[in-house]
């Protein structure tokens, strides 16, 4: 595949065929605003400005429509095979790129994002580190401190669990303690929530367990588009940067433009535009609630979706934009219902835009349960399309 | 005048005549005239696969007759000499200073002196290169002062002040330095180890991959850190890295016998640290840590070894701090006769000893060196006194390198774009 590395970027204003939503323009156009300012080298900007983001207003789950912006056909492929061509396109571009993790060099990683990377970049560059989570997590750190920027493969993200001291302390802190003077430029990336029966420790989601360290953003990806586009950006990030996959989602199939794109990892991503109620969703979620979407269409109801893709930072305009349209909020997340990320942007939104509400905020999350093993329990642990149904038309009443 | 390979002849010495080293094992038969590297390629004396565990122990300051004769000139220069007390001095006289400091009310929080443990700073700093690393704990006053971090900078820091090394972020337990490559200051034992790791390996990549490369070598990164460290997992997981991948670094225990409360011999099954450095093919090396020759001629082949991509070593410093583990540490467990025998074998007094014994310099000209390091520690309590309190506005200028992570607010705009935003005062 081409690395497109060469490339002229366009500045986008609204991308690909973006079903016109009156606030689009805008949006748009301050969106390119504030990226030409970060290119300038205005505040808050790395240097790195090159590259031109992309808006994330996105077509509905309309592949095609994303890729019909691109000059040429765009490519189809898996998400996995998205998140690998990131990592490609930015190991070919910057050599200080390197990834870290267990089995992701010669074993081509346990979920083939890494396949064949070590034969193109050798062993040092794609790592594979014995089985010691804090140590290599703390190990990236240190090498970004002296200039590398590192990738650190969570096998699981729950593997990370044990690399919570470094990941808190020394990612999250160390900048500020250090008063700026070391950055941290890593990306700590990996499958978690619930797959199919893989047992309480495989199946969690570290997203609500991270998101008070500070110093840290955590994005989840849902698409193979998001996927890539997401990872770019993550990479090229000063900033320590989580990415969270998720392990029934590798092997979704899109096209994606050939040319060359990042997405910006503080903004949310426009699923579906609607008028009745917003729903905000992240990671798989995305697509229980966009199976219940087809039901509520036919019961009459418009629902507004929006994967609001950063989970730490929210993105705040958007979210807000759409709840001063329609005034009816579910949250739809896959994290556990205590001090989950629904919890905290109940909070967010309830601190920024209560008086836009009609209703209580809904949020439907997974059950606070260690996710069984059976099917049946497992099935009733995480939401379910008749439930995000069955939210929508109490908060529409 | 060091030997161009690690000779074992000029430093063996029986255990009963090394100053203090009772712990100290003797050496295997036929290890005593190899070198340091040839000793590796046989392999043990005790176990076929087990590289030999190499125990170093210089004479030098003991006063043994045979090491002495031995050593027909001094071991150092007198430029490195008076290099080593000023330095030792500078420790001394700081970690006093904030002792006063403390409790008069300068310095708040946990403080962890480093007091009789300066030979050691000393010994292995003051080889090292700027581009070198040193990572170190909470006890990191003194790294930080070897590695060339100014006293002003540190001192401010710890008052808490904004022209502090960290601005007055960190505080007593994370002295940062970028232009020193002093890479932190942890409050978590063993959580410095790993990152020590991470810049060894970018050492090695910088040379392997980015193809810069320095004629001096690998640059080389110290981790120190304590006896209680060393039966932590990030401890034993970076002895293995560290290994595989030849890493260039070297893994610095100062054994000082106490963690907190406590003892090594109560929370260690097999006390003797250096010995753990073999079960990872690395070699383990135990030394005198109150004898900063001692500890220096140890250290420069370890990081000879780690400049020439030949991997890492360990190295046991057996050592001991003076005062207690904190400030606020009553220091109610350590008996008074361990305290007096540490007391009776002060690096610096020793020092200074085998300096007038050996005619580097007088007595006079090593107290102008004391009087000038009284005068630049004045100096920087002077300094971090004048200086300001960091402002409000600082509040959260450093959370992110890229403050676009702080998010787009309601009204569409970066939130970091509102002036008021790193006051903390609008909402994150």
């Amino acid at each position: 595949m081409a690395a497109a590395a060469s490339s002229a970027l366009h500045a986008v204003g609204a991308v690909a065929s973006a079903k016109p939503r009156s606030a689009a323009p805008a949006v748009a156009r301050r969106r390119s605003v504030r990226v030409a300012a970060a290119a300038k080298g205005g505040p808050g900007s790395s240097g790195r400005g090159r590259l031109v983001t992309r808006s994330a207003v996105a077509a509905k789950a309309d592949e095609a429509a994303a890729a019909a912006g691109s000059k040429s056909g765009g490519h189809e492929l898996l998400m996995f095979e998205a998140l690998r061509e990131a990592l490609i396109e930015e190991m070919n571009l910057d050599p200080t790129v390197c990834v870290m993790g267990e089995d992701v060099g010669h074993y081509g990683g346990s979920y083939k994002v890494t396949k064949g990377l070590a034969e193109m970049f050798g062993d040092l560059r794609v790592l594979d580190t014995p089985i010691a989570e804090n140590s290599f997590t703390g190990m990236g750190v240190g090498a970004a401190m002296k200039g590398l920027r590192p990738v650190v493969e969570g096998m699981n993200m729950g593997f990370l669990l044990l690399a919570y001291n470094q990941i808190s302390n020394n990612c999250g802190m160390l900048h500020y303690t250090s008063g700026g003077q070391f950055k941290i430029p890593i990306v700590i990336r990996g499958p978690g929530g619930v797959g199919r029966q893989l047992g309480a420790e495989h199946s969690q989601r570290l997203e609500s367990y991270f998101q008070s360290i500070p110093g840290l953003q955590m994005v989840a990806c849902s698409t193979p588009y998001n996927a890539k586009g997401l990872m770019k950006a993550a990479i090229r990030s000063e900033n320590p940067v989580v990415l969270f996959e998720h392990v029934l989602l590798y092997n979704l199939k899109e096209k994606i433009p050939d040319e060359e794109y990042i997405c910006c990892l503080e903004e949310a991503e426009m699923v579906r535009p609607g008028e009745h109620v917003t729903i905000l969703t992240y990671s798989r979620m995305r697509y229980h609630v966009m199976q219940a979407a087809k039901t509520l269409v036919n019961k009459g109801y418009d629902p507004e979706v929006i994967d609001i893709r950063s989970l730490k930072p929210f993105d705040l305009h958007t979210i807000g934009n759409s709840i001063k349209k329609t005034h009816r909020v579910l949250i739809v997340e896959e994290c556990m219902r205590t001090g989950g990320i629904g919890a905290s942007l109940r909070s967010a939104i309830i601190d920024n835009f209560w008086d836009y509400l009609d209703a209580p905020i809904m949020c439907l999350s997974s059950q606070d349960v260690p996710t069984p093993y059976a099917a049946t329990l497992e099935d009733a642990t995480v939401v379910q399309p008749a439930q995000i149904v069955a939210a929508v038309e109490q908060i529409c009443q | 005048m060091a030997a161009a390979s690690f000779t074992a002849a000029k430093f063996l010495a029986p255990v009963a005549a090394r100053s203090g080293g009772e712990r100290a094992p003797p050496l295997p038969a036929g290890a005593s005239s190899s070198s340091f590297a040839r000793t590796l390629r046989r392999g043990g004396a005790h176990h076929p696969r087990l590289r030999t565990a190499f125990a170093v122990s210089s004479d030098l300051l003991a006063g043994n007759k045979a090491a002495q004769a031995a050593a027909t000139h001094p071991a150092v220069t007198r430029e490195e000499a008076l290099e080593l007390y000023e330095d030792m001095v500078l420790g001394r006289v700081f970690e006093d200073m904030c002792a006063q400091m403390y409790y008069r009310g300068k310095m708040f929080g946990f403080v962890h002196l480093y007091n009789g443990q300066e030979a050691v700073s000393t010994g292995f700093i003051k080889l090292l290169n700027q581009a070198d690393c040193v990572v170190s704990t909470y006890r990191d006053h003194v790294h930080a002062l070897s590695k060339g971090v100014p006293a002003r900078s540190v001192m401010a820091e710890l008052f808490g002040k904004a022209t502090g090394c960290c601005r007055g972020q960190g505080g007593s337990m994370h002295m940062f330095s970028a232009p020193h490559n002093l890479l932190g200051g942890f409050a978590f034992i063993g959580e410095g180890i790993p990152v020590a790791t991470g810049a060894a390996f970018a050492a090695k990549y910088r040379h392997e991959v980015l193809k810069e490369s320095s004629p001096d070598g690998l640059d080389v990164t110290m981790a120190f850190f304590g006896d209680g460290t060393c039966n932590n997992g990030q401890f034993f997981e970076c002895l293995n890295m560290a290994q595989l991948w030849k890493l260039p670094i070297v893994f610095v225990v100062e054994n000082n016998l106490w963690a907190i409360g406590m003892s090594h011999l109560r929370a260690t099954s097999d006390p003797e640290i250096w010995k753990k450095g073999p079960s990872f093919g690395m070699p383990g090396v135990h030394v005198d840590g109150m004898d900063v020759l001692k500890v220096r001629e140890v250290a420069k082949e370890a990081i000879e070894r780690a400049r020439r991509g030949e991997g890492p070593t360990l190295v046991e410093c057996e050592t001991y701090r003076f005062r207690g583990h904190s400030l606020a540490d009553p220091d109610e467990l350590r008996k008074p006769d361990e305290k007096t025998h540490y007391a009776a074998r002060d690096p610096i007094t020793a020092l200074k000893k085998y300096i007038i014994e050996q005619n580097l310099a007088t007595e006079s000209e090593l107290k102008s060196i004391e009087k000038k390091i009284d005068d630049v520690v004045e100096e920087a309590v002077e300094f971090a006194d004048a200086s300001p309190h960091p402002p409000r506005s600082q509040l959260l200028e450093n959370v992110f390198a890229d403050p676009k992570g702080f998010g787009i607010g309601p009204d569409g705009t970066y939130r970091c774009e509102d002036p008021k935003f790193t006051q903390g005062t609008a909402q994150v």
